[in-house]
């Protein structure tokens, strides 16, 4: 029962930080401020997710998954980020 | 529930097709096709075929969309990319693509419904536990086997690409990076997690989810990684290892097949004693030319032109 | 249980659907790439849930998705450079950059 409560909640607020990126993706001004706005949101949203669902995994390899799935992720987010904002920042116009 | 979950799907999926194909812009199709892949390997997920959704992730969403990414960078550098498309809509292809689409719909609905072969009770004569396992490497070895061969020959249709002068040039372009940036540490951090992913995924794929070529992808994605951030320097055409790990899966393949014809059994049937290990061994072989063969293709043929400028 | 399982995927897929918006949209292809990489947290999002709504085994896809997820993104930091086989961080961003307009760059650049 306790385990239900923590998914219900953890869900929730994964899904809530998911939107949170997708409405800063959709609304920030520049492309600097959007690639913020989905490099942190979106793998906090996830990092919730893996953990309310990790409530209603069965065994420890369940977990041990979610977990290096989540590793990845952001892995991959930071990486990402870093070399987008790079390359971005490569072509940006600079005005005098 | 359930049914509005999938429907929200069929409209992504649909959706993205569509976007994929509509509208300007090439690099924008090529970012659809891109996202498309990833819905569809949701789609396969949602239709309990965990095995495409698999394939589909690897290459979908992985392999694929380097190639493309790579073509559209070097048609750009060509200066061909930024043709503007015609204006309106184009006529003879809308035409050749719905009746292309009518057609294979019209096939679907004549062909007779074939009786399901019962894989079920065959199973157990196959020697392994997971039905698309049992399929492509026993029921059905002869399609997998040509299918190996045909990666081969597309291998080498893509070097023959080559100029005379760079036959013996390393694979590819020439990847460079900033050394201890953040490109290089990730092209060193990933693969060893992924060469780890990719041989479970052929081990587990006999009993559960996977196989020789949701591993050789997952193996071929990390190589490319290590390739790209210039962690592993591209081999040479003559090298004989490189050669020997193109043809290795066809070449056990092959030879498996006839052995089982020399013993009596017939080309490719797999006696049900040996046939797991058979099987293992076959799949570990074809993960390997699988592997060196997709990475070798995303990379392209050796380039040295693009080398001095 | 179940139900709102299907609601947190449901939600998941309409956020997405959000970010496509900004796929169609652009302007600069960083916007749209960056953009394809939320679709990809996203879908491991989605499998995570449909893992535990459908089939443990869905793990093993959400984690080949989330090994793969930088794959896409480095061929297009790669493909971004001037000879197609560089890196960004190997050229100093321009000077001033503080100063650069708003939007970034469009798509149609030569």
């Amino acid at each position: 029962m306790m385990a239900d409560v923590a998914t219900y909640v953890l869900t929730a607020l994964g899904l809530v930080f998911f939107v949170a990126g997708t409405v800063g993706l959709l609304r920030f001004p520049d492309t600097f401020s959007r690639l913020h706005a989905l490099t942190k949101a979106d793998n906090l949203g996830l990092g919730f997710i893996a953990l309310g669902v990790a409530f209603q995994a069965d065994t420890w390899a369940q977990l041990a998954m979610l977990a290096l799935i989540w590793a990845l992720a952001l892995l991959a987010a930071g990486t990402v980020a870093q070399l987008v904002a790079r390359a971005a920042l490569a072509q940006v116009q600079v005005d005098e | 529930m359930s049914l509005a979950l999938d429907l929200a799907l069929c409209a992504l999926i649909l959706g993205v097709a569509l976007a994929t194909v509509a509208g300007g812009g090439v690099f924008r199709a090529v970012i659809f096709f891109i996202t498309y892949g990833l819905f569809l390997a949701i789609g396969w997920a949602r239709l309990g075929a965990f095995d495409v959704a698999l394939a589909e992730a690897a290459i979908g969403a992985g392999l694929t969309g380097v190639l493309l990414l790579a073509a559209h960078a070097r048609l750009r550098r060509m200066q061909a990319g930024d043709a503007p498309p015609p204006a309106g809509l184009n006529l003879p292809a809308a035409l050749a693509g719905a009746g292309m689409a009518l057609a294979l719909g019209w096939a679907w609905f004549a062909l007779p419904v074939p009786a399901t072969p019962d894989i079920a009770s065959a199973l157990p004569r196959s020697g392994v536990g997971n039905p698309v396992t049992a399929v492509l490497l026993n029921f059905r070895a002869w399609d997998t086997l040509l299918e190996s061969i045909v990666l081969l020959a597309a291998l080498l249709g893509v070097w023959i690409l080559a100029r005379d002068g760079d036959w013996n040039a390393p694979l590819g372009p020439r990847y460079h990076a900033l050394s201890g940036g953040v490109l290089v540490n990730f092209g060193r951090f990933l693969p060893p997690i992924g060469l780890c992913f990719g041989v479970y995924l052929v081990w587990a794929g006999a009993d559960y989810i996977g196989g020789a070529f949701q591993g050789g992808t997952v193996l071929a994605a990390v190589g490319l990684v290590a390739l790209m951030a210039n962690v592993v320097r591209p081999p040479r055409v003559s090298y004989a290892l490189l050669r020997a790990a193109v043809v290795i899966g066809p070449a056990v393949f092959l030879l498996a097949g006839l052995l089982a014809a020399g013993f009596g059994a017939g080309f490719l049937t797999l006696p049900p004693a040996l046939a797991k290990s058979v099987i293992l061994v076959i799949e570990a072989a074809l993960t390997i030319s699988i592997a060196v063969t997709l990475a070798l293709l995303v990379i392209g043929p050796p380039d040295d032109a693009g080398r001095s400028s | 249980m179940t139900v709102w399982l299907h609601i947190v995927a449901l939600g998941l897929l309409a956020s997405l659907g959000g970010a496509l918006w900004r796929v169609w949209r652009g302007p600069s292809q960083a916007d749209r790439m960056m953009a394809a990489q939320l679709v990809g947290t996203g879908g491991v999002g989605v499998l995570i849930v449909l893992a535990a709504l459908q089939d443990w085994g869905l793990l093993v896809v959400a984690l080949a998705l989330a090994l793969l997820a930088a794959l896409a993104a480095v061929g297009f930091i790669k493909a971004q450079t001037p000879d197609g086989a560089g890196d960004p961080e190997e050229t100093a961003p321009p000077s001033g950059w503080q100063n650069r307009r708003a939007t970034g760059q469009a798509d149609k650049r030569a």
